[in-house]
């Protein structure tokens, strides 16, 4: 039984698809994903789309699943390096893609998670001031 | 009673290829520089023996007939060449005609008979006009496809992606945006993305002259694809008119930057990528 | 669907009856999207349409056997895909053409969609007999 490989990379997971998924693999990818998350407190998710030719609706549930699913635990997901011509046809097929960042390539993609951690850092330590516990730096 | 005239072409071939010739190179509308003489005789004599060879009793009044796909075949791929050679049709259609001379000049001085001269003429005269007619319809088809060619460049050339900054992209889109135009702008936004690394385009429709809701469609669609490659989009050059005619028509943008100048959404796609622009101090 | 009919220039058919035969089923429409020259935008086009198509029909229509066809029309030349099965078949067509991603929730049988990737979409069914649907995407389409 194949195995897509998941990569930890600092607090972000990234997993490079290279293969056509289908129903088994595409569930034992959910499930190992959840578990690594959960196992290294990841804050993001990268898949890694630039060898994937087509993403048909199957595809599509499956990115809308992973994200749903990481940001559950807490995670954000990002899908990066989707060829033109596949965002072209997606976008004719109207798939949705609800909940799923996206990025150019890995390096941007990562930058993006950053970005979004710091956000919610900040909305965080907002909460804690208004709750009156701590007189304002 | 077919025969005769079957008969005599087999007999004369190369008296009427000749002759065919002859009439060819008298032609005041062929023009020197188009075809050496060598070429014409080649081509020719191809298309004559061709028709000779394949002409039977139940054909001859059947130009529709498969025997003659390959006289079809020869004459079209002539017409089309010449079409495309810069022949005018009239030069076209007159090798037919000038082949018909030859053949009815012959037929003239091979049969006696009067009426089986008729009848033979006849069924000749009718099958080379139709021939003739196919070498019109292929140049037609020759002059289309130079059409569709110019076409596809043209849609190329008013589709520019420029690079007016680092990692900003911009689209002037001018003229009407219909979908397979859309495509073309997809194509090679996207693709521009992918190239420079670019993380936002602005779509500029100053130069679209009307937007209704299909227009609307393609603009969202080109939207939602540059977003997949993960870049933003801002459309601008939005004309008051526009505005109204996308709230009356219910049209939902709320979702896209909007911007009624380039220079406007150049500022904001600045500001997006934490940009400033200062004037230089003067030094004292 | 069309006035004219397309003229047939090759056939080849593949039989689909589990999920792992959709992998071989787009490698061979793209084999012969390659052969007649389709640009790669309207290859993913074609064969994501058919990889929606060729699911449905394991889905809902028990497996079956699609017909992969080289045609040309005029000067173009294109892929002609024909789904058949002998599924349950669709009671409803105009609902089913209709039902789009506008809830969200599930996707339906994605026909919309995919009529629109495509350039000619013909869909036949009979309820109890079976589904048949017929798409072209042409090279320059």
């Amino acid at each position: 039984m194949e195995k897509i490989p998941i990569l930890r990379m600092g607090h972000f997971l990234l997993v490079t698809i290279q293969v056509d998924l289908y129903d088994q693999l595409a569930e034992n990818l959910e499930a190992d994903l959840m578990n690594m998350v959960s196992k290294t407190n990841a804050k993001g998710v990268l898949i890694d789309v630039s060898s994937v030719s087509i993403i048909d609706s199957f595809m599509g549930r499956i990115l809308g699943n992973i994200a749903t699913m990481s940001k559950i635990m807490d995670a954000d997901t990002v899908v990066v390096g989707m060829q033109p011509a596949v965002a072209i046809t997606l976008v004719e097929l109207g798939l949705p893609l609800k909940g799923v960042y996206t990025a150019l390539n890995v390096e941007r993609g990562m930058q993006l998670l950053r970005s979004k951690i710091l956000l919610e850092e900040e909305d965080q330590e907002e909460e804690y001031d208004d709750d009156g516990t701590d007189s304002p730096e | 009673m077919k025969n005769e005239s079957i008969k005599v072409f087999q007999k004369k071939k190369q008296v009427i290829l000749e002759k065919w010739i002859t009439i060819q190179l008298q032609d005041q509308g062929l023009s020197d520089d188009l075809i050496t003489n060598e070429d014409l005789r080649v081509q020719s004599e191809e298309l004559l023996f061709s028709f000779i060879d394949n002409l039977t009793d139940s054909n001859i009044d059947n130009s529709e007939s498969r025997d003659f796909e390959n006289v079809i075949d020869i004459l079209s791929s002539i017409s089309i060449s010449r079409a495309k050679q810069g022949y005018s049709p009239r030069e076209t259609g007159n090798y037919v005609f000038s082949l018909k001379e030859a053949l009815l000049s012959i037929l003239s001085e091979e049969i006696k008979d009067p009426s089986i001269l008729y009848t033979q003429s006849m069924a000749v005269n009718k099958l080379l006009d139709s021939f003739s007619i196919s070498t019109f319809e292929t140049f037609i088809k020759g002059r289309e496809d130079v059409i569709f060619r110019q076409t596809d460049e043209i849609t190329q050339i008013s589709t520019p992606v420029i690079r007016v900054w680092d990692g900003i992209l911009a689209l002037p889109i001018i003229g009407t945006l219909d979908s397979s135009r859309t495509q073309v702008v997809m194509e090679s936004l996207l693709q521009e993305i992918v190239d420079t690394g670019s993380s936002i385009a602005i779509l500029d429709i100053s130069g679209v002259p009307a937007v209704d809701s299909l227009v609307a469609q393609h603009l969202i669609k080109t939207v939602s694809a540059t977003r997949l490659m993960g870049a933003e989009c801002i459309i601008s050059g939005i004309r008051p008119e526009i505005a109204q005619t996308v709230v009356h028509l219910g049209i939902d943008l709320s979702t896209i930057i909007t911007k009624s100048t380039l220079a406007s959404a150049l500022k904001t796609a600045f500001i997006m990528l934490n940009l400033e622009v200062n004037k230089k101090q003067r030094v004292k | 669907m069309t006035t004219t009919a397309p003229i047939v220039l090759n056939r080849d058919s593949i039989t689909v009856s589990r999920e792992t035969d959709v992998v071989p089923f787009r490698s061979r429409v793209k084999e012969h999207a390659v052969k007649i020259g389709m640009s790669l935008l309207n290859q993913t086009k074609l064969i994501t349409g058919a990889s929606e198509l060729v699911r449905n029909m394991l889905k809902y229509g028990n497996g079956g056997i699609v017909k992969i066809e080289i045609v040309s029309k005029g000067r173009d030349s294109g892929i002609r895909l024909i789904f058949e099965d002998k599924g349950p078949g669709i009671p409803d067509i105009n609902k089913a053409m209709t039902d789009g991603f506008t809830t969200g929730k599930s996707m339906g049988l994605g026909l919309p969609g995919t009529r629109r990737l495509m350039n000619e979409f013909n869909i036949e069914s009979q309820v109890g007999v079976g589904t048949t649907v017929t798409v072209i995407k042409w090279k320059n389409g």
